[in-house]
Parts: structure tokens; sequence; C-alpha cells
């Protein structure tokens, strides 16, 4: 009866990082999307639902805390140096899906959102660009960006974390 | 392959959003390289960990929300009806409703299946990547798909009438592998895309979106889409002969 709503409350629920406000912005993306239902032009539902998801986030999280989260996204800003150097060679010892929770919530939002939409959801690059409004290419570098600094939170020892 | 090249397109390798060509020299890469395996075992393992943590919408949510959904179809249904008035706005905002739920349900259709077939066809003329195996002679392309494809696409050459086979690729359509045929007509490329599906024949289908002419058509278990700038009733002599036994 309510089709694709974990899926939905999966990305508000990560995306906003904290359960009561992942509630409220599902209910809302919902009542959005009834609204909105003529606007739907035919083709994926659930791309199309994941785009009111998103975008509802976004709003709320500006509203309710402030820009703290919406520093605009810059590729270049966020990339590390180290993305440029040889490959890590540090052995994922152990990696448990607590470690990965943490280490995913302290990414950026830009980073947890392709994170979700490919892992979880299991959206191609082409479905991931729609929902995002970026190009394909930009997903695939923000996927692998997001992929490097997930592997720095789970390779980084206890203590000396990095700024994330 | 290098290390370097390998970093790059190790995302689009693990995500099989990687052409072929790339694919198998990246895996030969990953077969020498110590270093590069072992990173490529790490995002396997950190890949494989991820679903477990999706999120479960809790049922009181779900149910709030099916609620206010509800609520507000009714809201949409004004108070001043008097009894006798039947309330054909509530029905409307129902059917609404329902018409919403049953969109989400429904797989892409065929509509964004041709923005797909038209996307490969454009990409596959930009990134040069037009063939994995460039060959005029049907005997060398039908052999290369085997073993690459869990079907056994037909592949003919129609030089005599004017649409020369110019080679095979695999790409990736509604989520599964298929055959991409390349022919040349005059300065044109056309794209082929072939794959089966469940028997039953489906007669020809033309559309034109973005300047592009697509026919598709589905005949023995095999589906066809073709692609190309070529004029519709050219198009259609090639997909006459490629469906043609």
């Amino acid at each position: 009866m309510m089709p694709h709503f974990d899926a939905a409350y999966n990305l508000a629920r990560w995306l906003t990082r904290r359960s009561e406000d992942a509630d409220d912005v599902v209910q809302e993306a919902y009542l959005r999307a009834y609204t909105f239902f003529d606007s739907f032009r035919g083709g994926d539902g659930r791309a199309w639902l994941f785009t009111i998801v998103r975008n509802t986030c976004y709003t709320w999280l500006r509203k309710k805390h402030g820009q703290e989260l919406m520093t605009e996204f810059d590729e270049t800003l966020h990339s590390s140096p180290a993305d440029s150097s040889s490959p890590e060679i540090q052995h994922l010892r152990r990696v448990d899906a607590e470690m990965i929770r943490d280490g995913l919530e302290k990414l950026p939002a830009e980073f947890r959102e392709v994170l979700v939409l490919r892992e979880m959801e299991g959206l191609s690059y082409k479905e991931i660009a729609e929902i995002t409004g970026v190009a394909i290419g930009t997903v695939m570098s923000r996927l692998s960006r997001a992929r490097r600094r997930l592997h720095d939170e789970l390779t980084v020892p206890a203590g000396e974390e990095s700024t994330a | 392959m290098t290390c370097k090249e390998t970093q790059t397109f190790m995302d689009g390798y693990l995500d099989r959003e990687l052409d072929l060509v790339r694919s198998i020299d990246l895996e030969r890469h990953l077969h020498d390289c110590p270093a590069c395996a072992t990173l490529h075992e790490a995002r396997l393992k950190v890949r494989a960990a991820m679903p477990a943590l999706r999120h479960q919408a809790p049922v009181e949510l779900k149910k709030s929300v099916h609620a206010a959904l509800l609520e507000r179809s009714r809201e949409e249904d004004k108070p001043e009806r008097k009894w006798y008035q039947f309330p054909w706005s509530a029905i409307a905002a129902t059917a609404a409703a329902f018409a919403l739920l049953a969109v989400l349900w429904i797989r892409p259709t065929s509509n964004s299946l041709e923005r797909e077939v038209v996307d490969s066809h454009i990409r596959s003329l930009m990134a040069n990547h037009l063939m994995d195996v460039p060959s005029t002679d049907q005997h060398t392309v039908k052999p290369w798909f085997a073993g690459k494809l869990d079907f056994s696409p037909p592949v003919r050459d129609f030089s005599a009438d004017g649409f020369r086979l110019t080679g095979g690729r695999l790409d990736y359509l509604d989520r599964h592998p298929v055959a991409a045929l390349v022919y040349q007509r005059n300065q044109h490329i056309i794209n082929v895309f072939e794959w089966p599906v469940p028997a039953s024949n489906r007669s020809f289908h033309t559309h034109a979106q973005q300047g592009y002419n697509v026919i598709e058509t589905v005949r023995n278990g095999v589906e066809y889409w073709l692609v190309s700038d070529l004029n519709s009733i050219e198009l259609q002599q090639l997909a006459d002969r490629v469906v043609a036994n």
C-alpha cells in the first residue's frame, strides 16, 4: 500500500541522521508527492520519489538546523590531497557494520547520499545523476571520493581521527 | 593499465558501469598488482556490509503517513456539499491517491527504456567506444559474444543492401547485458540492441527522440531496438532485414 516507504525512510534517515527528523521528512515528502503528482511525467516512480525525499531533506535541514550542513558542495575543496596518490595499502582488518555506520555518519551529506543510493538502494549512476541533479561523471567521482573517505575513516586508528 | 588508472576506474568497475574493454584491462591489472588487489578487496568488504545498514521504517510512521494521505484526499472534498450530492470530488481525490501509489509501484516503463537506448546510442558515439569487436565479418562478431552473454544474438551483415556491419559491443540496458551490433549506412551509424525476452512477438513501433529515430520490436523471443540519426524509412528497411529469418 505504501510503495518504496522503507527506501524513502532509509534515505531520509541517513541524510538527516536523526530519526525524529526522518519521520517528519518522510511524511512531508509523501504529502508533497501527492500534491505534485500532476508534475510526474511518467518513467521511474521510485527515482521521482527519491528526488522529492532528497529535496525535502535539504529544505528541512536548512530550515531546522541552519546552514550547518548545506554549504554548497565544492568538488575541489572536498577532495583530499591523497586523492592523487597511489592506492592505500592498509588492510581493513575487521569491518563490522557498526564501524561502517559510524564512518558513514561522519561523511558530508553529498557523500552519504551517493553511497546510500548506490550501495543500499542499488541505483545506477544515471538514476543517481537524475536524483541529485548532477552529471554522471560527477556521480562517479563523488562515489569514488566517498568510498575513499569511508575507507580512511575505517583505517584511522582510534583516538587519531582526522577532521572529517 | 597503471595503478592510477585502476584507481580511477575502480568505482565504475565495482558498480558495473565500466565498459567491457576497460573492465578486462582492470581485471588483468588486479591480477598482477597486489596493492590494487588489496584495495579492491577492501572496497568489496565495505560494500558487502552496507546493505545491512539500511534503516527500516517504523510501522507507526507508515500508518500515520498513510492516514495523512487519506486525510489530505478527504480535505479536498469541500464541506459545502449537500447530503444528496454525490461526492465526485472525494472519489476523484481518492483515485488520485491510488494513482500515485500505483505509479510508484511501476517499474521504469518502456518510455524510460527508450531514453536509455537513445542515451546509450549517443554515449557510444561520444565515448569513442562504438565497438569492442570491430569487424565486418559476421563470423568474427558472433563468436565474440559467446561466453559474454547468456544468449547468442543473431549477427548478419547486410552490405549487399547498403547496411554494412561494422562491429559489435557489449552494452547494458534495462538492468541486463545486451548485444549491440553496429551498422553503417553512408555516414550514418546505427546501433541495434538485442536481448532475449519471454517469447511472444510485438509489432514495430517507431519513435523519434532528441533527433534520433528509434524502432523497437520483439520477434521470436528477442527484443530489438534500433537507434540512429538515419531517416525512419531507411531505418525501417534495416529493421525488416534484422528480424527476417
